[in-house]
């Protein structure tokens, strides 16, 4: 079991990080007022275009790359529409996912079934040489670390810099943003753009490093978990972690459960993750935090009036 | 010195704008279409050809165009309660899926028997099966005040896993040689066709009886005005005493029992069995065919008509001219874009102006 654990902790690793770099653009997405319900959309066009430029370019980089530019093109489309032509957010974004599996399934059609070598890890000095977590965190895949790095840095855009607090500024009250001078729908477009870096980079980072191999639908659902988990986080970014774990966790289980023969149906054991986001909400709310924590004029469109 | 844009919302809209909107939305999604078809490196003029011609001419084709159109236009009346009252029921695919569920259950139960109870019986049960699943999503959002667009989408993904263990385990067909598939439905449990040698069913009638009442509410009822108000000025909807969780759960109920009784029209109708992915996407083309015919009951039936003719003229394309499926998909992704800009075109006059 002891030689086990690093490889069970590293897994887990693999399955939060995409929900975690998604999640944490639209968390800033949400911050700015914006509600984009096409992170699945994103997501999948990042992990298809993330495979196939790997492939073609024969970097994993390049793909990583690729994939979060195709996840921003994506979403500055949805940013224009929503932010300066002021059409309805959630239609909008359901629009994004359905058009994004297409383009993904038509983008991925020639890759599916190939195999891609993995990438080097990236061995922290000292830290590496411990039981246990030196093999399990501190030898992990380079985007892992950029996930921490992306984290304390979306907290500290947010919290501390000025642009941070006109841009939550503008999530809580366009009205008075506006009224203020500062230029509602330019920050949130440079909120969406960016919630779309991740949702592309988080796909990527699905097809390049979690499976190593594009099919079609292969997000299977992480970009609807991703939206929750920023619902479950209310205004504390540190909650995304714990949430983007808690789901890793779980998939990681299930996976394990379903290998074990475990006297569960495999169905119900795949269900879980949907269920437990469920949960996890219900939870939320039981804990008397009803809708707390959302920003005060999310998914409403800003028209200025002159 | 830079350009920018000024909304200034229109006092009214004429109709024949309100009228155009969505075709000129259709038109721009189809050039664009071309655009990707040319880019793929294919003729459009005679991929649209190819799109168009069996679902328009061939007398079976137009037969599985009103098949299609059926369970999209049951579906999407029910979401237009929904959207009207600006609830977002996203997860009616995973109600469509229930309501064959049910309702096939209710097949399987008394399969062998040629009594006439079982497909009215098995209309109810479908219509149940997707009410009930619809309600979970409308109660967590008035107990708990849980946003209904992810509860709803999440129950997509239960239902599917549900039905693929239904059909791999209790109910697989002993003698379906390990198919994950049902029994196929006796002769008692299936929509006749009303001709021989033809494909029309019963289902149609049921979707224009829904068509039906549903424009008559909208247009006569005090309710269809309730939904409508909590829709557009919540605050003032509660002060006139429209209860605000009321209207949540109805809307939902009858978007679930509709799309739950399209999900069993398809089994019945359709596969005439349960199987895995039976319910195809319809649950969430039939969101965009709610708001092709912008909200509007009529509005509704016609582009469930006109997108039905695009999913079946995607079958011939597939065939003839190996064009993926995926790239309906796109399309269709597109074209609710194109319309929700109409929409907001419509609603405002926008005007690039110097600064």
């Amino acid at each position: 079991m002891m030689e086990m654990l690093p490889l069970i902790i590293a897994t887990i690793i693999t399955a939060s990080t995409p929900l975690l770099i998604a999640a944490l653009g639209e968390y800033v997405v949400e911050r700015a007022g914006v509600l984009n319900l096409g992170v699945e959309g994103m997501m999948v066009v990042g992990a298809a275009v993330g495979f196939a430029s790997a492939v073609l370019s024969d970097s994993s980089a390049i793909g990583l790359l690729a994939g979060a530019l195709a996840g921003l093109m994506l979403a500055a489309v949805f940013g224009v529409l929503t932010v300066y032509f002021a059409t309805n957010q959630v239609a909008s974004g359901l629009a994004l996912t359905i058009l994004g599996l297409g383009l993904a399934g038509l983008i991925g059609q020639g890759f599916v079934g190939q195999p891609r070598p993995p990438i080097p890890p990236v061995i922290i000095p000292v830290l590496s040489d411990m039981p246990v977590l030196g093999k399990a965190v501190f030898t992990g895949d380079p985007v892992f670390f950029l996930s921490l790095l992306l984290l304390f840095a979306v907290r500290f855009f947010l919290k501390t810099t000025r642009a941070g607090l006109l841009l939550r500024a503008c999530g809580e009250s366009h009205a008075s943003a506006h009224a203020l001078g500062l230029d509602v729908r330019r920050m949130r477009f440079y909120a969406v753009l960016f919630g779309g870096l991740l949702a592309g980079l988080a796909g990527a980072y699905l097809s390049l490093i979690y499976t190593r191999f594009w099919s079609p639908g292969m997000t299977g659902g992480r970009g609807w978990i991703a939206l929750a988990l920023v619902v479950f986080a209310g205004g504390r970014v540190w909650r995304l972690v714990l949430g983007a774990y808690l789901f890793g966790g779980i998939t990681v289980a299930q996976l394990h459960a379903q290998a074990g023969a475990i006297a569960l149906p495999s169905q119900l054991l795949s269900a879980l993750p949907y269920l437990m986001t469920i949960a996890a909400l219900l939870v939320l709310s039981l804990s008397g935090r009803k809708g707390a924590g959302a920003a005060g004029s999310l998914g409403q469109p800003f028209v200025p009036e002159r | 010195m830079g350009l920018r844009l000024t909304f200034t919302a229109r006092r009214e809209s004429s109709t024949l704008r309100r009228i155009l909107t969505p075709i000129l939305a259709l038109l721009v999604a189809l050039m664009l279409g071309g655009i990707i078809i040319a880019l793929m490196g294919k003729s459009p003029l005679i991929a649209f050809y190819v799109f168009l011609r069996d679902p328009l001419t061939d007398p079976w084709a137009v037969q599985e165009v009103l098949l299609k159109a059926t369970p999209l236009s049951l579906i999407a009346i029910g979401l237009l309660f929904c959207f009207r009252a600006n609830r977002w029921n996203i997860g009616a695919e995973g109600q469509f899926i229930l309501g064959g569920v049910m309702g096939g259950g209710v097949a399987i139960l008394a399969h062998g028997s040629e009594a006439s109870w079982v497909l009215p019986a098995m209309l109810v049960a479908g219509a149940l099966g997707g009410m009930i699943y619809a309600a979970i999503p409308a109660l967590l959002r008035n107990r708990f005040g849980i946003s209904e667009i992810l509860t709803s989408l999440m129950l997509v993904y239960v239902a599917e896993l549900l039905l693929d263990y239904l059909v791999r385990g209790p109910w697989r067909d002993p003698k379906g040689y390990n198919f994950p598939q049902s029994v196929p439905f006796s002769e008692s449990a299936t929509l006749q066709p009303f001709f021989d040698g033809g494909r029309l069913h019963a289902g149609v009638i049921i979707a224009l009886l829904a068509i039906g009442v549903a424009a008559l509410l909208f247009r006569r009822s005090l309710f269809g005005y309730a939904v409508s108000a909590s829709g557009e000025a919540p605050r003032a909807a509660n002060f006139a005493g429209f209860n605000e969780a009321r209207i949540t759960l109805i809307v939902f109920l009858i978007s679930g029992a509709l799309a739950g009784l399209a999900g069993i029209i398809e089994v019945s109708g359709q596969v005439g069995q349960l199987r895995p992915g039976f319910g195809g996407g319809l649950g969430f083309t039939a969101i965009i065919v709610a708001f092709l015919g912008r909200l509007n009951p009529l509005g509704a039936a016609l582009s469930a008509l006109v997108i039905a003719v695009l999913l079946i003229g995607a079958e011939s394309a597939q065939v003839v001219m190996k064009l993926p499926f995926d790239l309906t998909r796109f399309f269709m992704g597109m074209l609710l874009l194109c319309v929700l800009l109409g929409e907001s075109l419509n609603r405002y006059e926008i005007k690039l102006v110097r600064r």
